[in-house]
């Protein structure tokens, strides 16, 4: 043998011992993809959950885990928006709307393998309602003064009775995660497809598929198919976008528009455009009459015409399509046309027309003066707009807004404070004259709103905290408002809600700019993905997807 | 002077010529919006291309770098001036005035300026045009700056005062102030000037990172950092290289300053 063949024989020796290391690697890969079955869903929180107590859950984040984790009586489908049944099969509201009796499925257990009844939504409750806890979940139950009593009628019926009638009750249980009366892990057993399996603070928060999950698809396979989601924390977009970009996350939930340009541009099949959420952006003037500002210019934010005349001069069209790339529609009114239910059909975006704002105004005496707007008095029209330092879409807003009114002769001064000063400002000092920000809006029900329509409250942003109502519109506000939340017919709740709608947009103390259009991005190794417009948008059916190979 | 010293100065001479001569070679004026042409690429129309909102960027850097141009040397010069009144003053009148001028000199270096700045903007009026906004915004820079040079004056002015020609005027029968007018602070000048050419990019510096905070100057009056905003965000440097000509002309001048800063030290010495 010459030294060419040995070396040539040595070779193929170790080509045949490489092909046979890599055939049994790729078995042992192959092996191991089969095990997991539906993989690995990787995607990144925006924060730190807060909380892995279902009911104390106030941020995105911990909602988030609330979702993937917690069982609910009932839940709204997200693509639907129609209620559904989970671990009730049936339920039934009063006619007063004071009560609600649910009849559970059985034969279902907790992660930890205790079993589930009425006694756990019986305890669930108590602890939702106990005022010590200051549950925002269980603030949405209280309609009124008393308690609320819970009674197991048999270990698969309970019945549960409020003060007072809960407008929309049903629909509240989507956001009641149920708890164990009995399992010594409490929060931590859980009802839902995916159970906390670990907890890196400020890294990663990792759930595994919950085999004790009782839902089954149509061919009869357990759900969840994926084997595990993997939530890194990440408050960075940009990293968040590279870290997709290279593979390393299967899905972003909630994507800027700009970066959905960005995205569509080289890998189209990855972006989804769901249409128009439920999130707003808008602008209001301070119609507070202790804020700390001139009386002529307390005036003018409190003369509706002003309002009208500032809305009508705003190129909404604009806003969309150069801050949002398209990605945005002009807004209506305080509901998004996305909430098919309550959405007030008959209202339509304010026109852009500076010309019929010059009118609207010189209805209240103001007049140009060398491309100055002065009012009555000889004052001229100069305000300041306020928004949150940071936020891009904003500061474009509020520039876009000052070149639109500067040619009906008003001079607008943008301001960026940090959000801290901002929120002092809106909320206790009062001392600003209008301020942009926008609205998440994560209830479809108006009663989620409640808060912001009535003038005794403190989310009442133009002027809070009202004793009584200063405004006619406004005390006709708080009538329809009142008459829908304690109605249980919703012919008459929506009646009630597209006359508020109405009457907010005749006054226009909201001016209502845009709804943004929900955004994401899915990698294609991700299936059975269906983006929609609530929240949480890409993995709201998180128990039907599969990660893996493309 | 060497040349690249020479190199430098012209720099700075042509960057300060165009930036004064904005209204006329810029193609309009920076709050000009073309909403058919939002982040539009180099032009012969548009230079530097446009903004998201469609302001011409060149005329965006001409008229930002007249803004950050001057008023970065105004705001340097109140700082040294403040410098030298509190550290030369201590340093030459020495013991008790010397110890307390440097404990607030300390209290303030210890201050964390950020937040200060921050909150002094907060407290602001709303209602102030973009102008005053910029104004407030480098006098506040000349207010708080003043510190890490007030020290080296101090220490420099205590030197002086127990020179030789010093004890000498001062056993001659000169009366305390004379000397430090005649003796002290023309001896201190070439300190001054030094920390006066530091202060400068500094300044620009600190007003670029407040701009991309979104504090500083207030919309929609330019500056190089309101411009360098726009980095933000961009994933690759090869995308948009035209977004990159604040950036760059920020390293040019602040490079000029050093350059020229290195020739102050030289003559000092």
């Amino acid at each position: 043998m010459t030294r060419h063949e040995r070396r040539v024989g040595e070779m193929t020796s170790a080509c045949g011992r490489a092909i046979a290391v890599t055939v049994i690697c790729l078995g042992y890969l192959l092996g191991q993809a089969v095990a997991q079955g539906g993989g690995e869903l990787r995607f990144c929180l925006r924060t730190e959950p807060k909380t892995f107590d279902p009911l104390k859950v106030e941020d995105e984040s911990s909602a988030a885990v609330r979702y993937l984790t917690g069982g609910v009586l009932v839940r709204v489908n997200r693509q639907t928006q129609e209620l559904e049944p989970e671990l009730a099969q049936s339920w039934k509201v009063s006619k007063d709307g004071r009560q609600i009796t649910f009849r559970l499925r059985s034969g279902i257990s907790f992660s930890d393998g205790t079993g589930f009844s009425a006694g756990d939504v019986a305890y669930t409750m108590q602890q939702l309602m106990d005022p010590a806890l200051h549950s925002p979940t269980g603030d949405a139950f209280r309609s009124g003064a008393g308690n609320v009593e819970t009674k197991v009628i048999s270990p698969t019926q309970i019945s549960i009775t409020f003060p007072a009638p809960v407008a929309g009750l049903d629909r509240l249980f989507d956001q009641v995660a149920i708890l164990s009366e009995r399992s010594s892990k409490k929060e931590m057993a859980v009802l839902g497809p995916f159970m906390v399996a670990d907890y890196k603070p400020g890294a990663t928060l990792l759930l595994n598929r919950n085999p004790n999950y009782w839902k089954t698809d149509e061919q009869g396979r357990k759900l969840p198919y994926l084997d595990s989601i993997r939530l890194d924390i990440q408050p960075n977009r940009d990293v968040e976008m590279l870290r997709f970009k290279r593979g390393e996350l299967d899905l972003i939930n909630s994507l800027d528009s700009e970066y959905f340009d960005k995205l569509a541009a080289t890998s189209p099949q990855l972006v989804h455009d769901a249409g128009p959420s439920l999130d707003s952006e808008q602008l209001w003037f301070n119609e507070v009459g202790r804020a700390p500002i001139p009386g002529y210019k307390k005036n003018w934010f409190r003369s509706a015409n002003f309002r009208r005349a500032i809305s009508e001069a705003i190129n909404r069209e604009d806003l969309s399509r150069i801050v949002y790339h398209g990605h945005a529609q002009p807004a209506v009114g305080p509901f998004s046309p996305a909430n098919k239910f309550w959405f007030n059909s008959k209202l339509k975006p304010q026109a852009y027309s500076p010309d019929a704002a010059l009118k609207t105004l010189q209805a209240d005496g103001f007049r140009m003066e060398n491309g100055a707007l002065k009012d009555k008095d000889g004052n001229e029209v100069v305000f300041s707009i306020i928004t949150n330092a940071g936020s891009k879409t904003r500061e474009r807003m509020a520039v876009l807004i000052q070149d639109d009114l500067q040619k009906i002769g008003i001079h607008v001064n943008v301001v960026t404070l940090d959000f801290p000063s901002l929120i002092e400002r809106m909320t206790q000092s009062f001392d600003y004259e209008a301020i942009l920000l926008g609205l998440t809006n994560v209830d479809l029900d108006p009663n989620g709103e409640m808060n912001v329509w009535l003038s005794s409250s403190e989310n009442h942003q133009w002027n809070p905290q009202q004793k009584t109502p200063e405004t006619s519109w406004e005390a006709e506000i708080d009538r329809l408002m009142r008459a829908q939340a304690s109605s249980t017919d919703a012919k008459k709740r929506k009646e009630a809600f597209d006359r508020v709608q109405e009457i907010v947009v005749e006054q226009e103390p909201f001016v209502f700019l845009i709804n943004k259009n929900a955004l994401s991005a899915v990698s294609t190794t991700v299936h059975g993905a269906a983006p929609v417009i609530l929240s949480p948008q890409t993995f709201w059916n998180a128990e039907r997807l599969t990660a893996g190979a493309k | 002077m060497n040349s690249w010293q020479k190199l430098a100065c012209a720099i700075l001479a042509l960057v300060l010529c165009a930036s004064l001569a904005a209204n006329w070679l810029a193609p309009a004026g920076y709050a000009k919006q073309y909403r058919e042409a939002t982040n539009a690429p180099p032009s012969h129309a548009h230079w530097l291309g446009t903004d998201e909102v469609g302001r011409d960027r060149f005329a965006q850097v001409l008229y930002g770098t007249r803004i950050s141009l001057l008023l970065a040397p105004a705001a340097a010069l109140l700082s040294t001036l403040m410098a030298a009144v509190i550290g030369g003053l201590a340093g030459y009148l020495g013991g008790i005035w010397a110890r307390m001028a440097m404990a607030v000199t300390d209290l303030f270096l210890s201050l964390p300026w950020l937040f200060l700045l921050i909150t002094a903007r907060a407290l602001m009026p709303l209602n102030v045009s973009p102008l005053v906004s910029v104004l407030v915004t480098f006098m506040l820079l000349g207010l708080l700056g003043w510190t890490a040079a007030a020290r080296v004056l101090c220490t420099t002015a205590g030197s002086l005062r127990s020179s030789d020609f010093v004890r000498q005027a001062r056993a001659a029968g000169l009366p305390g102030q004379r000397l430090f007018w005649v003796h002290v602070l023309p001896n201190l000048r070439p300190v001054l000037y030094a920390q006066f050419w530091i202060s400068i990019p500094v300044f620009i510096l600190s007003e670029a990172n407040l701009g991309i905070l979104g504090l500083g100057v207030a919309e929609p009056m330019p500056s190089w950092g309101s411009l360098l905003k726009e980095l933000e965000g961009l994933v690759s440097v090869g995308e948009e290289p035209w977004k990159f000509v604040p950036l760059v002309l920020l390293v040019v001048v602040v490079t000029s300053f050093q350059l020229l800063l290195s020739r102050q030290e030289e003559v000092t010495a």
